[in-house]
């Protein structure tokens, strides 16, 4: 029954019925909500917690639009349990203390039933103390450098070896690559993953890392880089930039004379919403490894690019992190409807081994005990309209947070 | 006995503005405020700290530093390593391949405690580092200015570069300092569960009541010879200097004051909040709070808190309410308050209509050294004195 | 690093680094002109020099939009046009701000520093309702965006070369104004005696009006160009902003000529070090570089010797 979810959002009072009429008179208040959450008899509150303004608002504002999209898509299906899903959304304001004083507000104040949020690790590792003191659910979006794993916390986006193992793997194999140049912005989660694919290049693709460099965050000048790449003539360069210095990095590699036709470049940092700012143009051919990209042919996908762009307009793009958004609230959704209940404990235990079909990314399943997700991995080639070719797909694959041997 | 508590809280008046903050923190706050509320207002007091003590660097000493965020950072890190040592201990880290280190430092292969790290398993040691690492990390750089002579715009920029170094070295040295992340997770103190909600009304208390001792302690150093010399240095630097005073001295510890006032607002953050990050020591927040102190008034101690609060308060409302139009408002705030209030909330007490209401303006002290008259007509006496701090100042007239 | 190399190979990256040195001195130089003529000649601290730089930015990145919907044609070249545009709305936005703000603060500069700071909060937060939080990318024509080949192993970026150009004009033109026309006398003398410039004749509240324009007027112009090799959002101005202002404090305020020595000197050091060793490490250390050189000299490379 839950394979056609997306039939649903099309024949609504059909849909009702076919779903089992889940109206909140079956399931009384008392009953589901047994620890004080905001739940009514027919409503039921979350919170939205992302930086709308500051530095990260960039990154963020997707996926806030992704989270109204598919709470909006929910109600009109009838809600959870029969309960119409209210929001309150706060600004994390791209500060960590404020990320942390808003989660406890939402969480202390407010009682809401579940929050989607968060998109640095920072800010993730802000919330997480709130979230598992005050015993809240987060919805966390983005792909991140893994170790770490919570009863409080859905990982909705792939960890680091998901999605840089397979990468790693299909450019040994499609471009014969041995030599790579890792370069990330200065940071956790570029070091994490640099060290992940280093391990993997030496011990398990036999190749070797021929440099690895770390800039500041929103480091604008490249060009020194730039040369002792061109001294090295690494087969790969494997870049992990991030935020505005992405701009200026593709921009003066283009600049230098480094494009695809004679280097290849693998990024796990830019997706569509980066490339608005980067322009296709200049990194037009470069190979990007994500769990989702926004041409992906599938009914699913079309539904929800189709649904985003008439709710914020033809304009918009659909990044990796802009879907894995999308996906908190359905999971949250169902996993409310596995339990039968709101309640923090049950849903945190329900999640586990929970399928949903109707993603746009395709099938995904919430690993048994681990709360991120089974997902395959797909390399895209970027075009100059700023949109991915997408020219390869994984196997689903499996989250492992705490990587033995890459550690 | 009577000049020492005299020096303490001043005037009767300044007694009494005294009494109605320490009533305000201890008595209204913790009864009206649910915890939720008086955590959040516990937050915006440590940052108090770190503006009463720029009331006394800069509106006293004519120092204006865009770095006090570094020594906020350095107290903070110095209570975040202690606490964190508490919470890895070699149980709760079973899972990591070396267990009783720090969760980071085993993620970056760090398999021992460095060793910057091991006295920080000494509570007494941290106390001590509190107070200590931010006050000489003050002197030393004071003593490299203000020897030199450097001040003003380039003191400003100067220490705002300082901090912008020190962030990029503790995101770069994440092994070492956990990153861009911070140290986070922190649980308890000796044992004590600091997230617990007595733990937070007591821990808001020992704030407050850590605040007003700096007050005091601020009061007490403003009405002494110091005092005095910082407000004549700040009108005419050259004077003092040819009366035979080695002005530099003065500055380098008036600052090192303010160093370790912002230090001890740090590691109560790190108490009340459980975290400590890099974000604190950069440029961003120490400019915030310098507009604390600018909107309290800033020659008045207890105005900085008030100025701290309003401010904090105005972020946390506006960013409730209209999340996309907050930093409007905020910078409406600023520049309203330069343009309008140049003397902040402080100004506003002391304007004429106030003053019948409240007797005497709480800013005696000041009028006493007879640097700063409260009742000249002249409105900006504070920021007439501000040009002292023009780009061409070091040089002087002795030169 | 150099062992199994060619001469050759050598001598063209000792070429292009000489150009990336050359193209990041030319960066900070355009960065901090604007302000050394602010800061230097006025003593107003502008924090909210970044966002005129911003404003130059979205100047360019309006003018592409409007080019590629209605003038096909002028795509080549409406870049030169996107230059203008910068400076003429980042000239009129600070005519404004000098007008409405400044004027009321030139005896308290560090006040300015405080209300400019509020400024760039509202400016940045103008920029995300006017032009959405995302980052945006200007349609640059073909012939900017690629590299001239010189030999075989030499490649030499044309928007570096651009930079180049636009930052040589650009400091010709200010040298010009501030020293070789009857603007510039107004200025010079009104910077070292208000007062007997006021009774010399001269408008003084009109000259500090034009400088501090000016001043936003070349920021846009440098924000404009750095659509070639940088971000385009509401917050990309600010990170330009601590280093404009070591560059100009560490040439000395006053002096033109100490803005583009200090420019030069610490783009070579940093260009040099993120060659040698990594690229976080090299910004601390230059950095710190500077600050030591500051503690030495503390009014800068090139201080003027101005006796109060």
């Amino acid at each position: 029954m839950r394979r056609h979810i997306h039939l649903r959002w099309l024949a609504l009072a059909a849909a009702l019925a076919l779903a089992g009429g889940a109206t909140a008179a079956d399931y009384p208040t008392a009953e589901v909500n047994t620890t004080g959450l905001a739940v009514t008899d027919d409503a039921v509150t979350v919170g939205i917690l992302h930086s709308v303004t500051g530095t990260m608002a960039i990154s963020e504002s997707g996926s806030v639009e992704a989270e109204k999209l598919a709470i909006k898509q929910i109600n009109d299906m009838g809600g959870v349990l029969g309960r119409k899903i209210e929001i309150i959304q706060e600004d994390g304001a791209s500060d960590w203390p404020t990320f942390a004083e808003k989660a406890r507000k939402l969480l202390v104040n407010d009682k809401v039933a579940a929050v989607m949020g968060c998109w640095t690790s920072a800010s993730r590792k802000a919330v997480l103390p709130v979230f598992e003191k005050e015993n809240g659910m987060l919805y966390y979006p983005t792909f991140y450098e893994g170790l770490e794993q919570s009863k409080n916390v859905i990982y909705t986006g792939q960890e680091a070896t998901q999605q840089i193992l397979a990468g790693l793997d299909w450019v040994a194999k499609e471009k014969g690559a041995k030599t790579f140049y890792l370069i990330g912005s200065d940071y956790i989660w570029p070091r994490t993953s640099n060290k992940i694919a280093r391990k993997h290049i030496e011990n398990v693709l036999g190749g070797k890392v021929v440099g690895e460099e770390y800039y500041p965050l929103g480091h604008t000048n490249f060009g020194s880089l730039i040369n002792k790449i061109k001294l090295k003539k690494p087969d790969v360069i494997y870049s992990i930039v991030v935020g505005g210095s992405n701009v200026s990095w593709y921009k003066q590699l283009k600049a230098a004379g480094i494009t695809s036709d004679k280097w290849t470049l693998l990024t796990i940092s830019v997706t569509e919403d980066e490339l608005l700012g980067i322009g296709g143009e200049n990194a037009e051919g470069f190979y990007a490894a994500m769990k989702y990209f926004q041409s992906l042919d599938n009914e699913n996908n079309k539904k929800f690019v189709a649904a985003f762009k008439e709710m914020w307009g033809d304009d918009s793009v659909i990044g990796d992190v802009t879907q894995a958004a999308y996906l908190g609230p359905w999971l949250w959704k169902l996993a409310v409807e596995k339990a039968g209940s709101f309640d923090i404990d049950k849903i945190a235990v329900a999640s586990n081994g929970i399928e949903f079909t109707g993603a746009p990314e395709g099938y995904v399943r919430i690993h048994d005990s681990n709360h991120h997700l089974w997902s395959k991995t797909r390399i895209g080639r970027i075009k100059k309209d700023g949109q991915f070719d997408v020219i390869y797909e994984s196997d689903l694959v499996e989250p492992n947070p705490f990587p033995e041997g890459y550690q | 006995m009577i000049t020492l508590t005299r020096r303490l809280v001043g005037s009767r008046s300044d007694l009494a503005a005294l009494l109605v903050l320490a009533a305000v923190l201890l008595v209204v706050m913790p009864l009206t405020l649910d915890i939720f509320r008086l955590n959040l207002v516990g937050k915006y007091l440590t940052y108090a700290f770190v503006a009463v003590g720029l009331v006394l660097c800069w509106g006293y000493g004519g120092i204006l530093s865009l770095g006090q965020g570094i020594f906020f950072g350095l107290g903070g890190y110095c209570m975040a390593m202690f606490l964190k040592l508490e919470a890895s201990d070699p149980v709760t880290t079973a899972i990591q391949s070396t267990p009783g280190i720090p969760d980071f430092m085993d993620w970056n292969q760090l398999t021992e405690l460095p060793w910057f790290w091991v006295p920080f398993e000494s509570f007494a040691f941290t106390l001590f580092a509190i107070l200590a690492v931010p006050t000489l990390f003050a002197f030393l750089i004071g003593v490299a200015m203000f020897k030199r002579r450097v001040t003003g715009v380039y003191f400003a920029i100067i220490t705002q570069s300082v901090a912008a170094i020190l962030t990029i070295l503790i995101i770069g040295q994440q092994g070492l300092t956990g990153g861009v992340n911070g140290i986070t997770d922190l649980r308890t103190l000796l044992g004590w569960d600091i997230r617990s909600d007595g733990a937070k009304y007591l821990l808001y208390f020992l704030n407050a009541a850590l605040l007003l001792a700096c007050i005091v302690a601020g009061r007490y150093i403003l009405s002494g010879k110091v005092g005095k010399l910082l407000l004549a240095l700040k009108d005419k630097e050259d004077r003092v200097r040819f009366s035979g005073y080695d002005v530099s001295n003065f500055k380098i510890f008036v600052f090192c004051v303010a160093a370790l006032f912002s230090a001890i607002g740090g590691a109560m953050f790190t108490l009340q909040v459980g975290f400590m990050s890099p974000s604190f020591v950069g440029i961003v927040p120490s400019i915030e709070m310098v507009i604390f102190a600018a909107v309290g008034g800033r020659v008045s101690l207890i105005g900085a808190v008030y100025g701290t609060l309003l401010v904090n308060y105005g972020k946390t409302a506006f960013s409730e309410s209209f999340p996309e139009l907050w930093l409007f408002l905020m910078g409406a705030l600023f520049i309203g308050v330069v343009m309008a209030f140049p003397d902040g909330l402080a100004g506003l007490i002391r304007s004429e209509r106030l003053r019948r209401v409240f007797g005497r303006p709480p800013l005696a002290a000041v009028t006493r050294t007879g640097a700063l008259a409260a009742r000249d007509p002249a409105p900006p006496a504070a920021s007439a004195s501000a040009d002292a701090a023009l780009p061409h100042a070091p040089t002087g007239t002795d030169r | 690093m150099f062992e199994g190399y060619t001469a050759s190979e050598i001598g063209a990256i000792f070429a292009m680094q000489g150009f990336a040195g050359l193209s990041l001195f030319c960066v900070f130089l355009l960065m901090a002109l604007g302000l050394a003529i602010i800061f230097g000649q006025m003593q107003v601290i502008n924090m909210a020099h970044g966002e005129f730089l911003t404003i130059g930015a979205y100047s360019t990145y309006l003018m592409s939009v409007v080019a590629e919907k209605h003038a096909p044609w002028l795509m080549d070249y409406y870049f030169f046009l996107a230059i203008a545009l910068g400076f003429v709305v980042a000239f009129a936005i600070g005519w404004l701000v000098e007008f409405s703000l400044i004027r009321f603060l030139y005896k308290r500069p560090l006040d300015t520093l405080l209300a400019t700071w509020g400024l760039s909060l509202i400016m940045q937060q103008g920029f995300r309702s006017m032009f959405g939080a995302r980052e945006v990318s200007p349609t640059l024509p073909e012939w900017l965006l690629g590299s001239w080949q010189l030999s075989d192993t030499i490649e030499i970026p044309i928007n570096g070369l651009l930079v180049v150009g636009v930052t040589a004009v650009l400091t010709l033109a200010v040298f010009f104004l501030l020293f070789r026309s009857r603007w510039g006398l107004k200025v010079r003398a009104t910077t070292q005696n208000r007062v007997m410039a006021e009774a010399a004749g001269i408008n003084t509240a009109r000259v500090d009006r034009n400088t501090f324009a000016l001043g936003c007027g070349i920021a846009g112009v440098a924000g404009a160009v750095f659509t070639t090799i940088a971000s385009t959002g509401p917050t990309s101005g600010s990170l330009y902003i601590v280093d404009t202002f070591l560059v100009v404090v560490f040439g000395g305020a006053a002096s033109l000529f100490g803005t583009i020595a200090s420019a030069f000197s610490i783009a070579q050091a940093q260009s040099i070090l993120e060659f040698f060793i990594n690229g976080s490490m090299a910004k601390v250390i230059t950095l710190a570089i500077v600050i030591g050189i500051l503690m030495l000299r503390p009014e800068g490379l090139f201080a003027s010797r101005v006796r109060k």
